[in-house]
Order: structure tokens, then C-alpha cells, then sequence
């Protein structure tokens, strides 16, 4: 059995209850914390535990710290992003609703090591029971000295609220969250300044994924050391993985990071391999946004090597036979599943999610979702897929913020790789996988 | 303030630190000077959005000579000291400014011909300048029925490329904006709050810091093609404004009153709705002389002065 960070106790009941958890030993790390450290010790602590933001970008959450400008006497903001609305992507709210207290608590250590006197957690507005449970657990915090004024007699002040979106996939975005937050319509800060610089109202601010946070409870418990002897490589700790799709056992699943891909999609303890005994076709390995593979270049890399689930070894190979380990978003497909109708939803998915800020953003998400529409309706030209690869490739890194990048990759990467199935449906003018 | 040094497509100049790459490009002029839709130099806040002064920035500066690794917007990034822009001089600048002029225009009703904008637009400009010959779509345009968003200003949501320009300058100049940016994506609209019309006293300078025809003066709509109006520069005592103007006249009718813009079709002062609506008898005005316009467009080509 692999360690457990995260999901350690999720199936012991009333795990979101106050009593439950704190039996199970839990806030003994801000006990600790409070007392023995200072604030810069715990961001050294985290650098050292080589822990890496859970959101998909895979930016390490000490050095994003260590970015926050303590020059000023402005305040500071701790902010969670639990705006998770990533197609496959669902590991966040299993926190939120089963083990809140661990996300608090982690709020807690957090802002202490930055300073921060106000804390949020900007749910996703879609979440609205999961909202209830965080807000519950919060009172109870309160309740028992957690949160508020001086905490445990240490002298530090925290408060936490949790604030709910309104439905919008670019909120998860740091700066269209923390516009947000403000109350404002939710459009993506040009960068920079950086939040770590002008964030929240202006003051240093810095935003970290629910995962990333969850885990700094048990690494303050157990030690920097203890938490980076898991994992392979620069990949250290576990990650929460949602699979979905044609598997056997879909379902959320807590890995140390460095795990064999197959193993993790034919294993008994893990996916349980494909439904219906069908054939692997295609991966998307860390949400929708990340670059599609194909089975063969899913399980090896390109040099023949098997493919581990870390940030290195998905990554390798670059977009050319590499993808990215993302959020964590593990869509499996089978046989049986048209890539063009795949690629055709995800497309409507950014189209409809663009904040129509920037004009490739705005104009090319929507242009390529027609042209895939046209294309699975049997009405494309081989003309339709040029046109896309130059579109997509016009939209990355022309865009104020990576929505333009993650509405392009799936497209460059899905003609990448299945070419042949795009131009099937312009020759019979119709999906060939449709009865 | 201490200066920089920078290179724009191998020219050099000296500018002040905190100066953005199209500034510093400005003051070089000439055609270097990158296309700027939704940027806006009396509007703070404004660009970063339309993505059409993209430059590639091929040294970062002096201290730290590594490229940036995308290209980035002139409008919003600040020039370091030994920095090296490219910007014509680059050919993926070029392709990527076509793309941008593309992705403008998709849905755009290309409506010249029946637009007042037309011969003073600056996507018209621009499309000119980098749009291809053909159109690559074969889909239907997002398309909005035409509606007054005051009792003085026209609201062509089809023509608009979300440049938010009105709406800073409703926040900036007014106490309380009554219109927006409503929906999401490319299915945004500018728009009025419900039961709201835009109604204020410096309103007009909604359409003057429009780029395109999307917001239009209804006193002015369908009167007269722009080039054949000769714009005189004039003034008047106002208790709102600096009563500064440019007149466009047709014969010795005042067809229409704007503020007065530079070379890069931005507003030296904002006037009041007072002057602009309300004064067009000829003896509303102390006339200083023509107006040169200085710009390569239709507008620019109005070599009237000689008559």
C-alpha cells in the first residue's frame, strides 16, 4: 500500500466533523508549528519538502513563497484555489467534502508562514454543498481556537472565509480568482506585477491549489525530509489522481508520485484496467487542458521507456511525444471513442469558458470549435485540420493568461497524434466510429 | 528620472525608466510604431487586450540579455535598460499581428461600405495593413441587432472588438458607469445596466475613444462620408470642458464636433456633450484654422487646406 497523505482516513465516518478529526491527530501541526517555528522556517521547511503546486502548473509552492514581498507594511493574503472546474479534474472537492479540516488546517499553517492576517477560499460557485461543509468545519475551527484571535496563545490572528465563485472555469485562473474575490467581473490581470507583488486589493498575495495546501499539515507533522524521501526525482509526495473515462474502477486515487502509468490503468489497485477488456487508445493524463497521447506513448516514452505518473517523465519528450501531469485529471479512453467528437467537446468546453478579454483567446476558441463541429458532422475539408493546426498555433502564447494555451494544446496535440481519424472523417463525410 | 537605453528594430533611443516599449516606439515614430486597438494612453489601465502590438523582445536588457520567451504586448510591458525589440523586423511578430487582424475580424460584419467609422477606423487601418486577401470562414458571424445605448450614441455590438475602452473611460471620467461588459467569451456584449441609459455629460467621449464603428453620433449618422468633411480646429468658452474641438464641416454646415485627436487617433482632452451635441451654428465657435490630420488613412488624405 502506497503512503497516504491525503486520503489517509476518508472512509473513517464524520471525518468532517471537529471531534473526528482532531482524534485522529489532527491540528497537532499547528500546535506544533505555532510553538516551535517561525514563520521563514516553515517556508524553508516547505522548499525543502520539494512539494509542487497541485494545480497544473507544477510551480514549487516554497519558492512561490519565498516570491511574497515583505517590504511593505500592506497586509498579506493566503489564498485557496478551489475553483476546480477542469474537465476530469475532481480531486479537490473530495477534500473539501470529506476531510475539510485538513484544508483549514493547512489555511492555518500557511498563513502563518506568510504572514497573512486574512485568509479565503474561493470555492467554485457550482460546490454549493461543499461550500456548507467548509463553512461548518470553519465555525468549528473558531469554536476550538483554531482560527481567530491568538491562536492558542501564540499571539497570531487568523481569520478564514470561504467565498464562492459564480460559475466560471477562467476564475480558477490566479488573477481572474483574485479579481473575483474583489467583487469584479473575473478577467485575468495582465502579468506582471504578480499576485506575489500586487495581488488581493493590491497587497502581496498568494494563491495555492487545495491539494497543495492539504499537504502541509503532514509536512509540518512528519518533516521536510519525510515528505521528499516520497516520490521519484524533483516529483516529491503523493498526488491525488481523478480517473475517469473507459476504465474498470474510475475513482479518485492517491499515488506516490512515480508510479508506472501502466500499473497505474491496469492495476487491481488502481484503475482495474479497461472496460469491457477493450483496447487502450488514447490518455488524456492531467486534465482536459494537457496535450492527448496515444497508448503507445502513454505507457513508454519515446526512448522505450516506461512511462512513470511524475512531472518529469510525463513531461518527457516535450509536446512532441510528451504531455504534462497537469492537475491530476486522468481521462482514459478506449477503442470505441472518436478523438474528433473528444476534442470536438473539450473545444465547446473553452469556447463557452473564454473570458473574451484577449482576441485570440476570444475569437479562436469559438472559430475552432465550428471547424470541429463541421469536421465530426461530416461536412470538414482536409483544408478544416490545416487550418485548425495554424489556428491553435496562432492562440498559444499570444493570450493574456494560459486559457488561449489550453484551449490550443488539445487541438495541436490531437492532430498530432491521430491525424489519420481526422482526415477519415473528411474522406467519408461522416464519424467512421458512428453506427 | 534616470534614462534607459533601447533598440526597436535596431534603432536606438534614450527614454525615461517606466516607459512601455510603444511609448519608446512613439517617440522613434515612423512606421516601427506598433498597431494599437484597445490601448489608450489618457486611460490608464487600458491594453494588454487586443494582443495586436505584440513585439518580440530579443533581449531582455543589459543585466539579464536572455529573450523573453513569448512575444509580449508593447502596450504593457516596460522597457529595461539595454533591451532589443523587434517588431518589423520579425517575422513572427508579422505572423502573428496577421493572426491577430484575423481573429478581429471573423466576426466583424465587414460593413464598410454603410459604416460612419469608415475612413477613420482603426481596424479598417489595420486590416489594410495585415489582413489577408480572403477569408479563411465559412461559418455565420455573431451577429446583435443595433440598439441606442443613449439618446445620443449608437450601439453597433457587431462591429465592436471588446477593446473596453468606453467602459474605462466611463469609469474614469464619470462618477457612476451605467454600461458594461456583459456575458462571457465571444458572446460578450457591451451593454447597459437594465433600465439604465448612458446619460452623463461627458458620455460623448464614449465614441471618440471608440476604434471602431461600434459606438457612432447619432447627431452625425448617415450625414456624410468622413472624407468629405473638413475638419477646422475651434474653441468656445465652456464652463465644462476646455471648449477645445475639431469641427467637421461640409460647406459652412457643421455636420460634427469631436475632441481633438493626434496622430495615433487619441483624444488631447476630453470635451463635454454640451460642445460636441449642442454647438453646431458657426457662431458658436472661434475658428483657429484646418486641422491637419496626421495619419496614413483615408482621413489623412483630405488635402482640403490648398482649396
Amino acid at each position: 500500500m502506497a503512503q497516504q497523505i491525503l486520503l489517509k482516513n476518508s472512509d473513517v465516518p464524520g471525518l468532517a466533523s471537529f471531534e473526528v478529526y482532531r482524534k485522529l491527530g489532527g491540528y497537532a501541526s499547528v500546535e506544533k508549528t505555532l510553538k516551535n517555528f517561525t514563520p521563514d522556517q516553515v517556508t524553508d521547511e516547505v522548499k525543502k519538502s520539494g512539494l509542487k503546486g497541485r494545480g497544473g502548473a507544477g510551480f514549487p509552492a516554497g519558492m512561490k513563497w519565498s516570491f511574497l514581498d515583505k517590504s511593505t507594511s500592506n497586509p498579506r493574503y493566503f489564498v485557496c484555489n478551489f475553483d476546480e472546474s477542469e474537465p476530469g479534474t475532481f480531486k479537490d472537492r473530495h477534500i473539501g467534502q470529506l476531510n475539510p479540516h485538513q484544508l483549514i488546517e493547512g489555511m492555518i499553517l500557511g498563513s502563518y508562514a506568510l504572514g497573512a492576517r486574512t485568509s479565503y477560499i474561493y470555492i467554485r460557485g457550482e460546490l454549493f454543498y461543499v461550500l456548507r461543509i467548509i463553512e461548518k468545519a470553519i465555525e468549528e475551527a473558531y469554536a476550538n481556537g483554531f482560527l481567530g484571535k491568538n491562536i492558542l496563545g501564540s499571539g497570531y490572528s487568523l481569520d478564514l472565509y470561504c467565498h464562492p465563485g459564480a460559475g466560471a472555469y477562467i476564475c480558477g485562473e490566479e488573477t481572474a480568482l483574485i479579481e473575483s474575490l474583489e467583487g469584479k467581473r473575473g478577467n485575468p490581470r495582465i502579468k506582471p506585477p504578480f499576485p506575489a507583488i500586487v495581488g488581493l486589493y493590491d497587497c502581496p498575495t498568494v494563491v495555492n491549489n487545495v491539494e497543495t495546501i492539504a499537504n502541509l499539515p503532514w509536512i509540518m507533522n512528519n518533516g521536510a525530509e519525510a515528505y521528499a524521501a516520497i516520490g521519484v526525482g524533483n516529483s516529491k509526495g503523493t498526488k491525488l489522481i481523478s480517473a475517469c473515462g473507459h476504465i474498470n474502477k474510475p475513482g479518485i486515487y492517491e499515488i506516490e508520485l512515480g508510479l508506472p502509468v501502466e500499473e497505474f490503468i491496469y492495476s487491481d489497485e488502481y484503475c482495474g484496467g479497461i472496460r469491457n477488456g477493450n483496447k487502450l487508445k488514447a490518455v488524456v493524463a492531467g486534465g482536459s487542458s494537457v496535450p492527448i497521447l496515444p497508448a503507445e506513448l502513454i505507457l513508454k516514452t519515446a526512448k522505450g521507456e516506461p512511462r512513470l505518473m511524475s512531472y518529469e517523465s510525463l513531461a518527457e519528450g516535450g509536446f512532441e511525444t510528451g504531455t504534462m501531469l497537469g492537475s491530476g485529471g486522468f481521462i482514459v479512453m478506449d477503442e470505441t471513442t472518436c478523438i474528433v467528437k473528444n476534442l470536438l467537446t473539450f473545444s465547446r468546453f473553452y469556447h463557452h469558458e473564454s473570458c473574451g478579454q484577449c482576441s485570440p483567446c476570444r475569437e479562436g476558441t469559438g472559430w475552432m470549435e465550428r471547424i470541429l463541429h463541421r469536421i465530426e458532422n461530416g461536412h470538414g475539408t482536409m483544408k478544416d485540420i490545416d487550418l485548425l493546426v495554424s489556428i491553435s498555433k496562432h492562440i498559444e502564447g499570444n493570450t493574456i493568461c494560459p486559457l488561449g494555451d489550453a484551449a490550443a494544446w488539445p487541438v495541436a496535440s490531437a492532430i498530432r497524434h491521430f491525424r489519420q481519424e481526422f482526415e477519415d472523417h473528411v474522406k467519408l463525410q461522416k464519424c467512421p466510429l458512428s453506427k | 528620472m534616470s534614462l534607459v537605453k533601447v533598440t526597436i528594430d535596431q534603432i536606438e533611443v534614450e527614454v525615461e525608466a517606466g516607459t512601455t516599449i510603444l511609448n519608446a516606439a512613439r517617440i522613434i515614430g515612423g512606421n516601427i510604431v506598433p498597431p494599437a486597438m484597445c490601448y489608450y494612453s489618457k486611460l490608464e489601465g487600458s491594453g494588454g487586450k487586443c494582443r495586436t502590438c505584440l513585439v518580440k523582445v530579443a533581449q531582455g536588457s543589459a543585466k539579464d540579455p536572455r529573450p523573453m520567451p513569448k512575444l509580449m504586448p508593447s502596450c504593457r510591458t516596460l522597457v529595461q535598460d539595454g533591451m532589443v525589440v523587434q517588431n518589423i523586423t520579425s517575422p513572427e511578430v508579422m505572423e502573428a499581428r496577421k493572426a491577430i487582424t484575423e481573429f478581429l475580424l471573423i466576426n466583424h460584419p465587414l460593413d464598410c461600405p454603410v459604416c460612419d467609422q469608415a475612413g477613420e477606423c482603426h481596424l479598417q487601418d489595420l486590416s489594410y495593413d495585415h489582413g489577408l486577401a480572403d477569408t479563411q470562414t465559412v461559418e455565420d458571424r455573431r451577429t446583435f441587432a443595433p440598439i441606442d445605448i443613449g439618446d445620443k450614441i449608437k450601439l453597433h455590438m457587431n462591429r465592436c472588438i471588446l477593446c473596453y475602452r468606453c467602459v474605462m473611460v466611463a469609469d474614469q471620467l464619470t462618477d457612476h458607469r451605467v454600461h458594461g461588459v456583459l456575458g462571457r467569451g465571444d458572446h460578450c456584449e457591451i451593454s447597459t445596466h437594465i433600465l439604465k441609459a448612458v446619460d452623463n455629460d461627458f458620455s460623448g467621449n464614449m465614441i471618440d475613444v471608440c476604434p471602431v464603428g461600434a459606438l457612432t453620433d447619432k447627431t452625425f449618422r448617415f450625414k456624410s462620408r468622413v472624407w468629405f468633411t473638413k475638419p477646422f480646429d475651434a474653441h468656445r468658452e465652456c464652463t465644462k470642458c476646455i471648449g477645445k474641438v475639431v469641427l467637421w464641416k461640409k460647406g459652412d454646415e457643421i455636420l460634427r464636433v469631436t475632441g481633438r485627436k493626434d496622430k495615433y487617433g487619441e483624444l488631447e482632452e476630453f470635451i463635454c456633450n454640451d460642445c460636441r451635441f449642442e454647438h453646431k451654428e458657426p457662431n458658436d465657435w472661434q475658428i483657429e484654422g484646418p486641422r491637419k490630420i496626421e495619419r496614413h488613412s483615408v482621413i489623412g488624405q483630405n488635402h482640403y487646406e490648398k482649396l
